[in-house]
């Protein structure tokens, strides 16, 4: 491996520390203890149990929250169902778009709120929840609620229907952003909701509760309800649900898909990715290397379209490795609430041993390790971004979602080298091009399995933008003219 | 004679005891009485289509096929599910080149196919009246079968600007979405129809460049074997619609388990089938189309096996 050339080295050793820029928490409300969001009211579940939300960054518990059990998913569904059938779904559509654009006003006046409260119940940094996930998910609300009086030009030769009520089941890695993608069509297409948060991320969903009662919703269109797996199965299994929408893991996917085998339920997954970033020995390496670190490191690479495989064409690869092992010296790791953060506290202890475990199997499986050293809080969960050389196609690291900061680094020759290397997986749901090459970003864009290609660019989203994977990566399109048919009976 | 056949024997049959006699023989001369004419017909032995190929079933198995009165129509090949997984492979060879050929190139051919089956329409109404259909419907339904090709022609050109978008994020990107065949499409044909029905299956899927497995009607299995034959004489290229013969039964859960296929396309089908399909559909988070009743041509079946693919490129300097 070459030493990274000496007049581009980037030195940060000039005796100056970043001193601490500490984002207040004072103006956040947090409560003591939060009920299920069902029928317009906080109520406290059948079940009378509650669990905590820490703070992964310092292990602190945040609240207590509802379990919700089988008995408080079927009121659930029967608020969405009266909502439905007495309410939305006979509310001109110009008026249901009112009231999301009112969601999306509602969010933005609250955006640092929510960018508050992200960061602290999942371990983000300030800077991403700030800047991406709450921005986006007003958006999201912003541009949906415009499709509910447009539905008829979308699909020509059709007549939209509203299915009726949809079940939504949602991932810790972007809670309040998940909960848009999924609510905001879902009510622009006419039908009520039953959202069920992650278990350890569940708070700014219910502070979106908090936005749809100001709203002035009407009772039980979008009812809330917090839990863990065994929620979600209840939500899943209930008869009267008439469409399921879930993003998370692909077993968990598949279970999901097998659950409703002989059902007449609708249903869109999102689910896992092992995402290639393909680097020609073309492109502008040193943009290409500030891609790679925004497509895997990106909210501690808790990102199923993270950029978690890295395929450099051989002639540029040692200084690619080089320049990304300096770069990453650069981040910073540790409170999430600075807003000099980088990298911030793995969302949960479970997720951190699975990371850990795939570290360790990495070695074990002979990839040579590379990790920054620098100090982490004494509490919280925690982990150095981590790059993997030396790596088969055959390692677990390479096959697997880890779904950590953790990038595996593999070289190339050829084009078509590239693209089959970064084929060869169950998942698709993304991929990376860095060239200079117009005519090289289409031919391999074009070959690439994957429902989301970034060139010169990764991870960015939009509401306007339809993402979801191929193969094993999930069904279906959220975002977009095309994430509508979703929550829609075309027939 | 298997039991499936007795139960869909048909007693209507409007063509002509001679017609029905000659088609008979055409079908499977051996059994049919010693014609009354010098010349003994030569019979069509009915086999499978893999790969470009006309392979008897690697299982050596057949099952018999009853026309409209209950005489012998033809032995089949009874596929294995090795057969289906030949056919598999050979449609996952064939989608790279098929997927990758262009809309114009794509229509031309299955304009091509609509063109051979015009030229043997005769064959297929004498097939369709073998087992029971009478004979204006029979004409009626080769027509429709022709129609429904060149209307799909028509789509592989088309389908792709009303259904794609570019898209206006608010960050300084370029961003289109456009579609992409899902794969390799297994498709199992219902009983209605048994030309314009399995037709009307398979043509979107591969109007939109995916690859297809299709098992023909149990029941009613003839003219959807016989179309190989046109598939085969229109520059279709080899793997790209693979035909098999067989049990329903027998091989409906491999066509809906097996991980290298990503959309199944069932036809018809029970209750219990549809949920073992979907259930085992689930082995690689497959794509299910469930089609209870046949309907009519339409775009939205070639969107049905597609995927979009939305790509991303920075505006700027």
């Amino acid at each position: 491996m070459s030493k990274a050339t000496a007049p581009h080295s980037l030195n940060f050793d000039t005796g100056w520390a970043y001193s601490p820029a500490p984002e207040s928490t004072d103006h956040v409300e947090i409560k003591d203890q939060y009920k299920l969001f069902i029928g317009g009211k906080f109520v406290a579940p059948k079940s009378g149990k509650y669990f905590d939300t820490i703070n992964p960054a310092t292990e602190k518990v945040l609240a207590r929250v509802a379990q919700a059990g089988a008995a408080d998913v079927d009121r659930a569904v029967t608020a969405a169902r009266d909502a439905y059938d007495t309410v939305w779904s006979k509310m001109k559509p110009a008026e249901r778009g009112k009231y999301i654009y009112r969601i999306a006003r509602i969010i933005q006046e609250r955006a640092r709120e929510f960018a508050v409260i992200e960061s602290m119940d999942g371990g983000k940094p300030i800077r991403e929840a700030r800047d991406v996930d709450i921005p986006l998910a007003a958006a999201h609300f912003f541009y949906y609620a415009g499709w509910a009086d447009k539905l008829d030009y979308a699909f020509p030769c059709r007549t939209p229907q509203s299915l009726g009520v949809a079940g939504q089941i949602i991932p810790w890695n972007f809670p309040l952003l998940m909960a848009a993608w999924k609510i905001a069509p879902a009510l622009a297409c006419g039908n009520t909701v039953v959202l069920k948060p992650a278990e350890t991320t569940p708070l700014t969903a219910l502070k979106l509760a908090e936005v749809i009662e100001a709203a002035d919703l009407p009772p039980g269109v979008v009812n809330i309800v917090t839990g863990d797996g065994s929620t979600g199965a209840a939500i899943v299994n209930h008869d009267d649900i008439n469409k399921i929408a879930f993003t998370g893991s692909t077993n968990v996917g598949r279970i999901i898909q097998r659950a409703l085998a002989g059902t007449d339920k609708k249903y869109t997954l999102e689910l896992g990715g092992k995402a290639a970033n393909i680097i020609f020995a073309d492109a502008a390496i040193d943009q290409a290397v500030e891609g790679v670190v925004n497509a895997i490191f990106f909210n501690q690479g808790h990102v199923c379209c993270a950029g978690s495989r890295l395929l450099v064409q051989e002639s540029v690869a040692d200084e690619v490795v080089a320049k990304l092992k300096e770069r990453m010296q650069t981040l910073i790791v540790g409170d999430p609430l600075d807003k000099n953060t980088d990298i911030g506290a793995i969302n949960s202890a479970a997720q951190l041993e699975r990371i850990n475990a795939y570290l360790d199997l990495g070695q074990e499986e002979g990839a040579e390790m590379f990790q920054c050293g620098g100090k982490t809080p004494d509490k919280g969960y925690w982990c150095q971004p981590t790059l993997f050389t030396n790596v088969a196609q055959s390692h677990r690291i390479v096959r697997e979602e880890i779904f950590g900061p953790v990038l595996a680094i593999q070289t190339f020759r050829t084009l078509d080298e590239a693209v089959a290397k970064a084929n060869n997986t169950q998942y698709g749901l993304s991929g990376g091009i860095w060239t200079d090459k117009g005519a090289k970003i289409f031919s391999v864009g074009a070959k690439m399995r994957a429902g989301v290609i970034w060139a010169n660019t990764f991870n960015k989203f939009d509401p306007t933008s339809p993402f979801g994977g191929y193969k094993e990566s999930g069904v279906g399109r959220e975002g977009g003219m095309h994430g509508l048919s979703a929550y829609l009976d075309l027939h | 004679m298997d039991k499936t056949v007795k139960a869909e024997g048909r007693s209507i049959d409007s063509a002509s005891p001679r017609e029905a006699q000659s088609a008979a023989k055409s079908a499977s001369g051996a059994r049919a009485k010693p014609p009354a004419a010098s010349r003994l017909g030569v019979a069509k032995t009915y086999k499978l289509y893999i790969n470009g190929k006309f392979p008897r079933t690697e299982s050596g198995r057949y099952f018999t096929v009853a026309d409209a009165k209950g005489n012998i129509a033809a032995n089949m090949c009874r596929a294995s599910r090795k057969d289906f997984r030949e056919a598999v492979l050979a449609a996952r060879a064939a989608f790279n080149g098929w997927a990758g050929a262009s809309a114009y190139l794509r229509g031309q051919i299955l304009y091509r196919v609509a063109e051979m089956l015009e030229a043997r329409a005769e064959q297929f109404v004498t097939e369709l009246k073998l087992m029971g259909v009478d004979k204006r419907a029979a004409s009626r339904e080769v027509t429709a079968t022709i129609d429904c090709l060149v209307y799909y022609a028509g789509w592989t050109d088309k389908y792709q600007q009303v259904f794609s978008a570019v898209n206006p994020v608010a960050s300084s990107h370029f961003n289109f979405s456009i579609l992409e065949p899902v794969g390799v499409v297994s498709v199992l044909a219902g009983p209605e129809n048994a030309l314009l029905g399995f037709v009307e299956a398979i043509a979107p899927v591969i109007a939109g460049g995916n690859t297809a497995i299709a098992l023909a009607s149990e029941q009613n299995p003839l003219c959807a074997v016989s179309f190989a034959e046109v598939l085969h004489s229109s520059d279709v290229p080899a793997g790209v619609i693979n035909i098999l013969s067989g049990y329903r039964k027998e091989l409906a859960e491999q066509f809906a388990s097996h991980m290298d296929v990503n959309a199944i396309i069932a036809n018809g089908g029970d209750a219990s089938e549809i949920k073992m399909i979907q259930e085992q559909a689930a082995n690689n988070i497959k794509r299910v189309i469930i089609r209870k009743k046949p309907i009519a041509p339409d775009p939205y079946q070639i969107i049905d096996v597609q995927e979009t693919k939305t790509t991303w490129h920075p505006i700027g300097g």
